[in-house]
């Protein structure tokens, strides 16, 4: 047999040298895209409407008003007092909704269940997490709107209850699966320590796996309100769409968003109204930014330690 | 000029023996001043090494003791080893690692095999015929041959030569092991750096990789880091003793074993007294 | 006397224990069976209307007749552009973040951006499409702005999904690949690459599913209302399902009752059909290893 010899040794570069560099340069462009599309965001929508932001209005205006008629012509009134009091009662409702239900869920997915229940109880939680807010939007208008005008004997089912339940039940499912992988991630070294100790399992679960889990807990909260907060469609359809105070879980709302995708369609591109749905863009973004910022910082914080 | 084992173990004084073979022999690995940094934490400090051709030097010490650290850094591993840090000289064949233009064709020049075997999830064939291939090797009759070549050096071809096909990742443990000393072979490398091969093989496998070894050593420079001190004394022409990351003690192999040795804490380690 | 014996404070510790056990599982089925109340109701009234006329035809009589034909192929297209963008960036940023970048502030700042990326409300996602594509980029309202709106918007998906797949791939296979001399990139292509794609088609499926439900990204950068006309190419602007279905829930007068409902099982199908499927694949691979 002849051994077969290969190409005398030369530590030169030669083309595999080459295009591994060329590869490297390619997929640090696509990596470093998320920060160009996160600060292209902040740039466009800024773009659009900060010269509304400067030219027209003061933060009395918008921030100390709570009416919101951008289309009349004499005197256009910019107040988002209302608009955020929408979003805020709806995505508070939701969380009171959300919150104790997905966290016993969590828990009981996490702790009190194990093998195919826990795998199926898995599935089902990422599925509804799936369906399309449209969706949830169709739902709450047509299903759940009959339902509280019947039980409630209300003239108008769309409101902050309807809006608040479909919130909750669509955050629900993100913050349950947060949530199960914030308890997970607590190490079963705890859980074994407390229990040869003679815990029963819900000492064990309250005592030890809570507290231990409570900043993945906190970072799950955070991220479903982020997610009620700049929900669009479904807050849309089931708040009833009105620029209201609410005084009761009765009254119809309008959410930030809502607006935005309400009305954008109707201005003219440069107009002050354009430019004061671009200006709640901004608004929109830095407030989710923060939100999912601290989220963030408090779950890596987890992991940290 | 390479004696063969049997006029080597011929002359009584392994010192002289050595001489008699190496004096002549060029230094393939020459280390000056080698300091290894993990962030704060210093693994090697100082070594100086150097390795003659067609020599089997032998590294013994306990775990910790920066020997793992050295042969990455031996095969600018540290490039891809995040926070390591690498100070001092290294010259392979005359060339300095830290000036090599192409550090992958520097690798494929050295062949290693891990603790622990890694046989990727190829088949049989496509795990030696993997090296050959990043060379530029296409022809498939050229590509059978290096692979049954490397395997029969391996000691492994009659074991697997009716299942090629079937993924090396599945082969027990001690075949996995000969096959990454076949795919390190069908490097073609100059320089073959075991180490603790024997640590996840059975005694058997272990002998006839020894033996493997020692076939080997007419064609290549060998560096075996070992964790069994016998070891070493079987296959090793030099050993050198490391601990807490520093060289104790460079000599001929039987030397350590048989004659007083220059440190304490060599002595200790060989006895079975410490690490 | 028996040391194991049960004693008073153990029984109570044990019904304490049921009844805690049985408190969240009060809680997780609340959280269930409505969602799976709602969906029985939307296949009970939507379910006689799906044919195959239905999903095959145009909608006619002001929309308040006749099928969603134009709307199912736009949404097709609009998930196929947005995955033809959003796959290769998605893919080659996670081959990125999980192999060559090192623990350092870019990558905490990239990992960031993703997971700000993930959290920006989508009307704002849509917001920026009309600025930067429809406007900036001069692709007018189309299908191509649509779908880049999309894309940026799915694009944590991928990201997310591929990276996963990617490290799953033990690291000892790249150690070995990179002693024999491989570089980076054979390392990829030969051994991380082949046995992570399996993943990260599971990630795309997932994508697939998010993208197609969306509705706030495409209301003003390439979906309308109605269109008679099926798109002809990127620039052309589109019909969605999902815009469909809201269209006809709040804009149209005189829709009968079935149809949404027809539009809502239609879409909801899709999403959880393509959901399923990605879960499906990843529980045969989890018991599929090559090694």
């Amino acid at each position: 047999m002849n051994p077969v010899e290969f190409a005398p040794r030369s530590f030169q570069r030669n083309r595999d040298w080459y295009i591994d560099h060329v590869v490297q340069g390619v997929v640090f462009i696509a990596g470093i895209s998320a920060i160009v599309f996160i600060v292209g965001i902040f740039i466009f929508i800024t773009k659009e409407g900060m010269g509304f932001v400067l030219e027209h209005v003061t933060f009395r205006d918008v921030f100390g008003s709570m009416y919101w008629e951008p289309s009349d012509e004499d005197a256009p009134d910019y107040g988002i007092l209302a608009l955020v009091a929408g979003t805020a009662s709806v995505s508070g409702l939701a969380m009171i909704v959300a919150i104790p239900f997905s966290l016993g869920a969590a828990i009981f997915i996490a702790e009190f269940s194990s093998g195919a229940t826990r795998e199926s109880l898995k599935v089902l939680i990422e599925l509804l997490a799936a369906i399309p807010s449209v969706v949830w939007g169709f739902i709450g208008l047509s299903i759940l709107n009959p339902l509280i005008m019947r039980l409630f004997d209300v003239p108008v089912g769309l409101n902050v209850l309807n809006a608040g339940l479909i919130l909750g039940l669509m955050a629900a499912p993100i913050m349950t699966s947060i949530a199960e992988d914030a308890l997970k991630a607590v190490p079963d070294r705890y859980r074994e320590a407390a229990e040869a100790m003679g815990a029963t399992k819900w000492q064990v679960t309250f005592r030890v796996v809570l507290p231990a889990a409570k900043n993945g807990l906190l970072g799950a909260v955070l991220l479903g309100v982020g997610r009620g907060f700049g929900e669009t469609m479904a807050v849309l359809m089931a708040t009833g769409h009105s620029v209201n105070m609410p005084d009761s879980v009765f009254d119809s709302v309008r959410a930030l968003t809502a607006t935005i995708a309400a009305e954008l369609g109707e201005t003219a591109r440069g107009s002050d109204h354009y430019g004061a749905l671009f200006a709640i863009g901004i608004f929109l973004f830095m407030i989710t930014f923060v939100i999912n910022l601290s989220a963030d910082l408090i779950v890596r914080g987890v992991k940290n330690s | 000029m390479v004696a063969t084992d049997a006029e080597a173990h011929a002359t009584s004084d392994p010192e002289a023996a050595w001489h008699q073979r190496f004096d002549s022999a060029p230094i393939e690995i020459e280390v000056n001043d080698l300091t290894i940094r993990y962030g704060e934490t210093t693994v090697l400090r100082g070594v100086n090494l150097d390795i003659r051709k067609n020599e089997i030097f032998g590294i013994i010490g306990p775990a910790n003791s920066g020997k793992t650290s050295l042969l990455k850094a031996l095969n600018r591993m540290d490039m891809f080893t995040p926070g390591m840090n690498v100070q001092g000289r290294i010259r392979i064949n005359g060339c300095d690692i830290q000036t090599v233009k192409n550090v992958y064709a520097l690798r494929r020049s050295i062949g290693v095999v891990f603790p622990l075997p890694v046989g990727l999830p190829l088949t049989v064939f496509e795990n030696v015929a993997f090296a050959p291939r990043l060379g530029g090797v296409k022809d498939q009759a050229e590509l059978d041959i290096i692979v049954e070549r490397c395997l029969r050096r391996a000691a492994l071809w009659d074991e697997v030569k009716d299942r090629l096909d079937s993924l090396g990742s599945f082969l027990s443990g001690g075949q996995q092991q000969r096959l990454t000393i076949a795919r390190a072979l069908s490097q073609d490398p100059n320089i073959l750096i075991l180490d603790e091969f024997s640590i996840a093989v059975d005694p058997v496998t272990t002998m006839r990789i020894e033996d493997v070894l020692k076939e080997l050593r007419k064609e290549m420079t060998i560096l075996l880091v070992t964790n069994l001190v016998q070891q070493a004394r079987r296959l090793a022409d030099r050993t050198a003793f490391f601990l807490n990351g520093e060289c104790v003690e460079i000599g001929m192999t039987e030397c350590l074993f048989t004659r007083p040795v220059l440190d304490q804490r060599t002595k200790d380690y060989i006895e079975g007294r410490c690490g | 006397m028996n040391p194991f014996e049960v004693t008073g404070i153990n029984t109570t510790n044990k019904r304490t224990q049921a009844l805690f056990r049985l408190l969240f599982m009060m809680m997780t089925l609340l959280l269930i069976l409505p969602v799976i109340i709602i969906m029985m109701t939307l296949v009970y009234k939507g379910g006689s209307v799906v044919t195959y006329d239905f999903l095959f035809s145009h909608p006619t009589n002001g929309m308040t007749a006749g099928g969603i034909f134009p709307a199912l192929f736009g949404t097709i297209c609009l998930v196929t552009v947005a995955l033809v963008v959003s796959v290769p960036i998605g893919v080659a940023a996670a081959i990125y973040l999980s192999e060559y970048a090192s623990d350092n502030w870019l990558t905490r700042l990239i990992n960031l951006s993703i997971v700000n990326l993930a959290g920006v409300p989508s009307i704002v996602h849509a917001l920026f499409g009309v600025g930067a594509f429809v406007i900036f980029f001069q692709f007018g309202t189309s299908i191509l702005a649509a779908s880049c709106t999309l894309a940026v918007m799915t694009l944590p998906v991928v990201i997310v999904a591929t990276r996963e797949s990617l490290q799953s791939v033990p690291m000892a296979f790249r150690e070995a690949c990179w002693n024999m001399g491989a570089t980076r990139w054979q390392t990829i292509r030969r051994i991380v690459l082949p046995n992570s794609i399996s993943g990260i088609l599971t990630g795309v499926i997932l994508e697939v599913s998010r993208t197609a439900g969306e509705t706030a990204p495409i209301m003003f950068t390439g979906a309308v209302f109605f269109t008679p006309f099926l798109p002809q190419g990127v620039m052309d602007q589109s019909m969605a399902l999902s815009l469909h279905l809201f269209v006809l829930s709040t804009q149209v007068p005189g829709v009968p009752e079935a149809l949404p409902y027809g539009v809502a099982l239609v879409l909801i199908s899709i999403v959880l059909i393509m959901n399923s499927a990605s879960i499906a694949f990843r529980m045969y691979l989890r018991g599929k290893k090559k090694w």
